[in-house]
């Protein structure tokens, strides 16, 4: 019994230290000079302008980096061709550098000057860098994992003999994908949806490098919550920070109803 | 439709699935791929449905040439050992897959539907999901998906190899009665001697990727072709450097000619069966099936000395052990 408490106190604890209070505190925080001063905060023009430039972030990356995840997860797992553990890796390359280094890697793509890319369209009238398509880039890059992760146990679980009873009942690729492949792994391409928002929601030191913090035109949310931090506008960054928090925590519940109970189909 | 397998070759890597195999399956029969496991006989199934490319070899489908079309173009049924069931659709939507494939009309549609059903026994079932299927319910379903698209042949991989003992044998027979009703040329896999001796018209065995033999369930229990086919089909004892089924040897009290000298060691009855379980005189040991009238009347009993006779009349032509 005692030794199933302590466990029990453990892991809470652990929690508890970790995220309850830190996250606790930054709503307390928020909401110190009462809810119509925070509310205020998150309103203004550049507030509204950050959750909007976020938004876009998210409408962009999240069904860019769905289609682009299936359709790896697919390729890993259901063909044999040269590369396909170096594609397995590489996937996971997100995960592994730090977002700020997948900044500067977008600017020596990217940038005006003397990027690889940078000049030749800055000839033609594209702009990358300071800019809503580099800081896509960069939340692109970043949350790429999450669906090819999700995906790929669930393809190898499911098998392909639905897929093939599908094949000799007539269905083509497309008609067997659509109506056998993806209803089996849609819960985990929902999950890693999630997973993918709450990351995009999130990211902030790869859109920092390549947006040039420009206040009302290059700021996302977290960029903005960085920038009244400094500003010593504290009702402004925690009311902003519980706004991401609600958006993630909200994303996160969604998956909970979704996803399919124990023991069910 | 008839089926013909023309030298067809397939290798996985440095494995020989298939070694030059041909075989010709007759319009409307019921057949048997036999053999152990891994040894080609749902490589060759496969081939047929298309779901494998044969290295080398031809596939010809009612005459004709389908080695290149791809399964959909085949139109064959295909049931598989774990059933393939479409676990997010009901029973009545699996049933209907092909059909709503080709885009019939709903009517037409489930029409079919209720007729295959009540054919494999689910009437009532339409709307329930294979979870909530058990196993033989389930193969059922799969059988309905597969028939529900008329196809020219149906191919089944070892359709009741997932199930308990007493399901197999009702779907073995219900099987048979269905190929009855249904007439459609069917090919089945599997790896139970038994199994196919009471379901298939004709069997063939297959080993290491090469025909061994093919006949009908009799011939090639009386006639086996080599020894491999001998000991795979039925039981077999060894006497005096011999494989004989073990009922086709007489057991005398008395010498006699072309018999062998022999202790009981032992006798098992086995209800109308009789095992009688011996030592020959260089050591071996063998046994013999007999009846319960026949070991009675000879009064056997254990510690006796006996002869044995393996009649040439039933042995035929076994094969000398090599």
């Amino acid at each position: 019994m005692s030794s199933r408490y302590a466990l029990r106190f453990a892991a809470l604890g652990y929690l508890a230290l970790l995220l309850g209070i830190p996250v606790t505190l930054v709503f307390i925080n928020a909401f110190d000079e009462g809810i119509a001063a925070a509310w205020s905060a998150v309103t203004t023009p550049e507030a509204q302008h950050a959750f909007y430039l976020t938004a876009v972030m998210v409408a962009v990356a999240v069904p860019l980096n769905t289609i682009f995840g299936v359709l790896c997860a697919l390729a890993i797992v259901r063909q044999r061709f040269r590369g396909r553990a170096v594609l397995n890796a590489l996937v996971d390359l997100p995960f592994a550098v730090s977002p700020v280094v997948v900044g500067l890697a977008l600017l020596l793509v990217y940038n005006r000057r003397d990027g690889w890319a940078g000049e030749w369209l800055a000839d033609h009238g594209v702009r990358i860098i300071f800019s809503t398509p580099g800081m896509i880039l960069a939340t692109m890059f970043v949350s790429l994992p999450f669906v090819v992760r999700e995906v790929i146990p669930v393809l190898r679980e499911i098998g392909t003999e639905q897929e093939q009873a599908a094949a000799t009942l007539g269905a083509g690729g497309l008609q067997t994908f659509f109506r056998i492949t993806l209803p089996a792994i849609r819960w985990g391409v929902a999950y890693g949806v999630v997973l993918t928002t709450a990351r995009a929601l999130g990211e902030f030191g790869a859109v920092s490098v390549v947006s040039g913090r420009i206040s009302g035109e290059t700021q996302t949310a977290t960029l903005f919550v960085e920038d009244r931090f400094e500003a010593f506008d504290q009702t402004g960054a925690y009311a902003a920070g519980v706004v991401l928090a609600l958006l993630a925590l909200v994303t996160l519940l969604a998956m909970n109803l979704i996803k399919p109970k124990e023991g069910q189909a | 439709m008839s089926i013909v397998i023309e030298n067809v070759s397939k290798r996985f890597g440095d494995f020989a699935a298939l070694d030059d195999v041909s075989l010709e399956v007759r319009d409307g029969s019921l057949t048997a791929l036999l053999g152990p496991s891994g040894g080609g006989k749902s490589t060759l199934l496969r081939v047929i449905a298309g779901l494998e490319q044969p290295d080398s070899g031809a596939v010809r489908i009612a005459g004709n040439d389908a080695t290149r079309t791809p399964p959909q173009g085949r139109n064959v049924g295909f049931v598989f050992q774990h059933y393939a069931a479409f676990k997010h659709m009901t029973v009545a939507k699996n049933v209907a897959f092909g059909l709503t494939i080709r885009k019939r009309p709903k009517h037409e549609i489930d029409a079919r539907v209720d007729e295959l059903l009540h054919l494999v026994h689910l009437d009532g079932f339409a709307h329930r999901y294979p979870s909530q299927l058990s196993g033989g319910q389930r193969q059922r379903m799969a059988l309905a998906r597969a028939l529900a698209v008329q196809p020219r042949v149906l191919l089944l991989d070892e359709p009741f190899g997932a199930l308990d003992a007493t399901v197999r044998k009702e779907l073995r027979a219900w099987l048979r009665r269905l190929h009855d009703e249904v007439h459609v040329t069917t090919v089945f896999v599997t790896h139970d001697q038994e199994e196919a001796m009471e379901v298939a018209e004709q069997i063939v065995v297959i080993d290491h990727g090469k025909i061994e033999q093919i006949g009908a369930p009799r011939e090639i229990y009386e006639k086996p072709a080599n020894d491999f086919v001998m000991r795979f089909i039925g039981p077999v004892s060894e006497i005096d450097g011999r494989w004989i089924r073990p009922h086709d040897v007489d057991i005398l009290v008395e010498p006699g000619e072309a018999t062998v000298q022999a202790m009981i060691d032992r006798i098992l009855h086995l209800g109308f069966e009789v095992r009688v379980e011996l030592s020959l005189g260089n050591g071996e040991k063998t046994w013999v099936q007999t009846t319960r009238s026949r070991a009675e009347e000879l009064e056997l009993e254990e510690g006796q000395i006996v002869w044995l006779r393996a009649d040439d009349a039933y042995r035929g032509h076994h094969a000398a052990a090599s």
